[in-house]
């Protein structure tokens, strides 16, 4: 194994900088779609011109009837350039810098970020950079395993690759597959969570024979035994991934008193306040911290967040809080630099939603899309058909939905 | 139409006042040149990036001035060749008689980066956020490109860098007042590839400015005057273009031509809108000195010195005078008129009867929009 040299821990940690993050409103579109790991380009609807940058209106004929609407990514460096300056305080600790012009087959001319291996043919990706904005990057038109290595590419992505990860639920499938599928990626160390330490847990042994991987008690539900693990690790993590949750059926009626559904709050919500508040502040002051600084923060939520599901209905409204505070953390994470990537899943196929009928999603299935997501810059995922559907009749019209899950 | 009373305030690489006080500098120095009183001027064009939050409106009370006619040219390098069509129009049309046309910037040790993150909405949405490094970037893709496909080498641009600055030790306002050599030009550090240290324009805080006037006026106040005999404009021309290797000028220089009833053959010298080589080659092509992707060839068979075989930006251009800000817009205008009135000791152009400045300007997104020129001709 290879391990990234890491920084001299006696010199000064070096502050986090962002890139320029300032956008006009309808620039805006291109981080929508980025944030989703689209290309979507401006796009007008009553003579079909694809136009960039964004604008108020159709260059060719005037139309403010414009949509952004998904584009292939093809197309021809026409030019490059490495900046070896920059006014910019973010670029200018990172030079050289490699920018690309770009003819898009699909019409515009767009500058971008540019991959070291590109040839005259590229394909150009909407990636969002540190400061939480989309930037188009020209990347090499064949996919490599070894791309992702590019130094610049590294700055807008989130590569588990010789990172330090922290797994908040090791006991549960996905929390089982995410962590190999982590080592499997090349991370550093995984710390994995456990709530119950003098229990082991089917799959314990496997994952504690991995040799990244470091056990450790965690109970999002104790304060401090957060404080605790957050005290001794929480200086060191990359990648926090907090997959905990608890999940019971049920909505309103069907259930006396309020002691499970404050039980899911005080791990899907609380939790992850416990979580931010310990791990937060830590973690916001190495987002510039040599190679391999901190870089995101996972939350497993669920497509419930965005509508309640009924038939799970106190399940969805602990979702929904924690999505809620997902959006502050993010907020709060972006100063550094640290990307906050919100997961909404439709149903995992485990335990708790039995009684669903198909499609569920695989526990393996769900830890790769997590780990896609990092790798490509990517801050909402939707991973599975039953999201894919979802995040659809969602985006088309909220109360349809609503009136559709109710049914 | 004439212009008269070229006026430069010396040029500063950073200054602690503001755009105002250069404008204001340049308007007085006008009046000392011209002789003429505050009241007499009753036409204004102002360009300047730095005077905001104010305009030209704004710098009328700033200055106690109260023109007839006044006009805000915020065109950057066009500016200009734009002011001095708006102004000669105005005098033509009887709006005013006398029209100042004036340009000046501040520099401020941070005011560059503050320009460049927020020069466009295009530049701020979809070029800054790339590495932040404002034209330089933008013109190092030109450059690329045009070495790619016409062959150019950096000892082309090389060479026009070192042949302004010949021109620019005989230029009292010019802020490089070193020699320089090819070899230094090659050897100089990389700011953004193609693009060297001496590819790029140094920012810097200075005024420009010119009265224009009718000749009859001129005569009465017994001013040096240069004649106005053609000029154009044209924006965001070949906007189609995947790439800038031309601009306006292609499209509207027979017209230059026809108005000034002469060619390009014709002209004594040329004063192009010099920020970065390539686009003065791309000025000297689109104007007709030579054919499209020439420009190398025609490089290596001129000189280029003021003394030489095809003098270009006699007082050495913005690579060797400095940028100042919308001023740099004015440069080439201001030279043209002491190249043709007797004003430029030392470097004057021999027999310098006719001369061409050109503008460009505003690179809004991936290239210069605006594009001007003016034939000018010595008065007697």
């Amino acid at each position: 194994m290879t391990f990234l040299k890491r920084k001299n821990p006696i010199l000064r940690t070096r502050l986090p900088t962002l890139p320029p993050a300032a956008r006009s409103r309808v620039a805006l579109g291109l981080t929508a779609a980025a944030a989703l790991g689209r290309f979507e380009l401006q796009q007008c609807r009553e003579c079909g011109m694809v136009q960039y940058p964004p604008r108020e209106a159709c260059q060719s004929c005037l139309s403010v009837n414009l949509i952004w609407k998904v584009q292939k990514p093809d197309g021809e460096l026409l030019a490059q350039t490495v900046l070896h300056h920059s006014n910019d305080l973010f670029f200018r600790e990172r030079l050289p810098w490699r920018l690309g012009l770009v003819k898009l087959d699909c019409g515009p001319t767009v500058v971008a970020h540019l991959h070291a291996a590109v040839e005259q043919r590229v394909r150009v990706r909407a990636m969002l950079d540190r400061a939480g904005q989309a930037v188009i990057a020209a990347l090499p038109s064949k996919e490599s395993s070894a791309m992702a290595d590019d130094r610049q590419l590294r700055e807008f992505t989130c590569d588990p690759k010789q990172r330090k990860v922290l797994v908040t639920d090791g006991k549960t499938g996905l929390g089982q597959a995410l962590v190999k599928a982590l080592a499997k990626a090349g991370a550093d160390i995984v710390w994995v969570g456990h709530t119950e330490p003098w229990k082991k847990f089917p799959g314990f042994d496997e994952l504690k024979n991995l040799p990244q991987v470091t056990l450790l008690p965690l109970d999002l539900t104790d304060s401090k035994n957060v404080r605790e693990a957050a005290a001794e690790i929480a200086g060191k993590v990359d990648i926090l991934v907090n997959n905990a949750e608890y999940h019971r059926s049920f909505g309103i009626g069907n259930r006396q008193g309020v002691e499970t559904a404050r039980a899911e709050m005080d791990v899907n919500y609380f939790g992850l306040l416990r979580l931010a508040q310990e791990f937060g502040p830590a973690m916001r002051s190495r987002g510039a911290d040599g190679k391999a600084s901190a870089v995101a923060w996972v939350n497993l939520l669920s497509i419930y967040a965005h509508a309640n599901f009924p038939p799970h209905g106190t399940f969805s409204a602990s979702k929904a809080a924690a999505h809620s505070l997902a959006q502050c953390l993010r907020a709060e994470m972006r100063p550094a630099g640290v990307r906050v990537v919100n997961v909404f899943p439709g149903p995992i196929d485990d335990e708790w939603n039995q009684l669903l009928p198909p499609p569920k999603l695989a526990p393996d299935t769900l830890a790769r899309g997590i780990l896609g997501a990092l790798r490509d810059g990517v801050e909402d995922v939707y991973p599975g058909d039953v999201a894919q559907e979802w995040l659809a009749r969602w985006r088309d019209n909220p109360k349809a939905l609503e009136r559709e899950l109710s049914a | 139409m004439v212009l008269a009373a070229p006026v430069t305030v010396p040029y500063v690489r950073y200054s602690i006042r503001a755009a105002h006080w250069w404008l204001a500098r340049a308007f007085s120095e006008l009046l000392k040149a011209s002789n003429l009183k505050k009241e007499e001027i009753d036409g204004l064009t102002v360009s300047s990036f730095t005077l905001a939050p104010d305009t030209a409106i704004g710098l009328t009370q700033h200055l106690g001035l109260s023109p007839r006619w006044l006009d805000h040219i915020p065109l950057g390098g066009a500016s200009g060749v734009v002011a001095l069509r708006r102004a000669a129009r105005a005098v033509q049309a009887g709006d005013a008689q006398v029209v100042a046309c004036i340009a000046g910037d501040t520099n401020h040790v941070d005011s560059f980066r503050l320009t460049l993150a927020n020069f466009s909405q295009f530049a701020r949405d979809a070029v800054y956020p790339y590495g932040a490094g404002g034209p330089n970037a933008s013109f190092a893709f030109l450059t690329a490109y045009y070495m790619q496909k016409h062959g150019a080498t950096r000892e082309d641009f090389g060479k026009l860098c070192v042949a302004q600055r010949a021109n620019a030790l005989r230029f009292d306002g010019a802020l490089f007042k070193k020699p320089l050599t090819l070899e230094e030009y090659l050897a100089a550090r990389p700011i953004a590839e193609p693009l060297h240290l001496f590819d790029c324009v140094m920012p810097c805080a200075g005024a420009e400015a010119f009265l224009v006037m009718s000749e009859e006026r001129a005569g009465r106040l017994k001013l040096p005057y240069v004649r106005l005999l053609g000029t154009i404009e044209r924006h965001n021309a070949f906007a189609s273009d995947p790439v800038q290797m031309r601009a306006g000028w292609a499209l509207e220089r027979d017209e230059l031509y026809q108005q000034a009833g002469a060619g390009p053959q014709d002209m004594d010298f040329v004063e192009t809108y010099d920020d970065y080589p390539v686009i003065s080659l791309m000025q000297l092509e689109d104007l007709g000195f030579c054919a499209k992707g020439e420009g190398p060839a025609f490089v290596r068979n001129h000189s280029f010195t003021w003394d030489g075989s095809f003098p270009l930006n006699t007082s050495g251009g913005q690579l060797s005078v400095g940028q100042a800000g919308a001023a740099g817009g004015f440069l080439g205008l201001v030279e043209a008129i002491r190249q043709l009135s007797g004003q430029a000791a030392g470097r004057a152009v021999r027999n310098a009867k006719l001369g061409l400045v050109s503008g460009f300007g505003m690179i809004n997104y991936d290239r210069g929009l605006g594009s001007g020129a003016a034939i000018l001709q010595k008065s007697e």
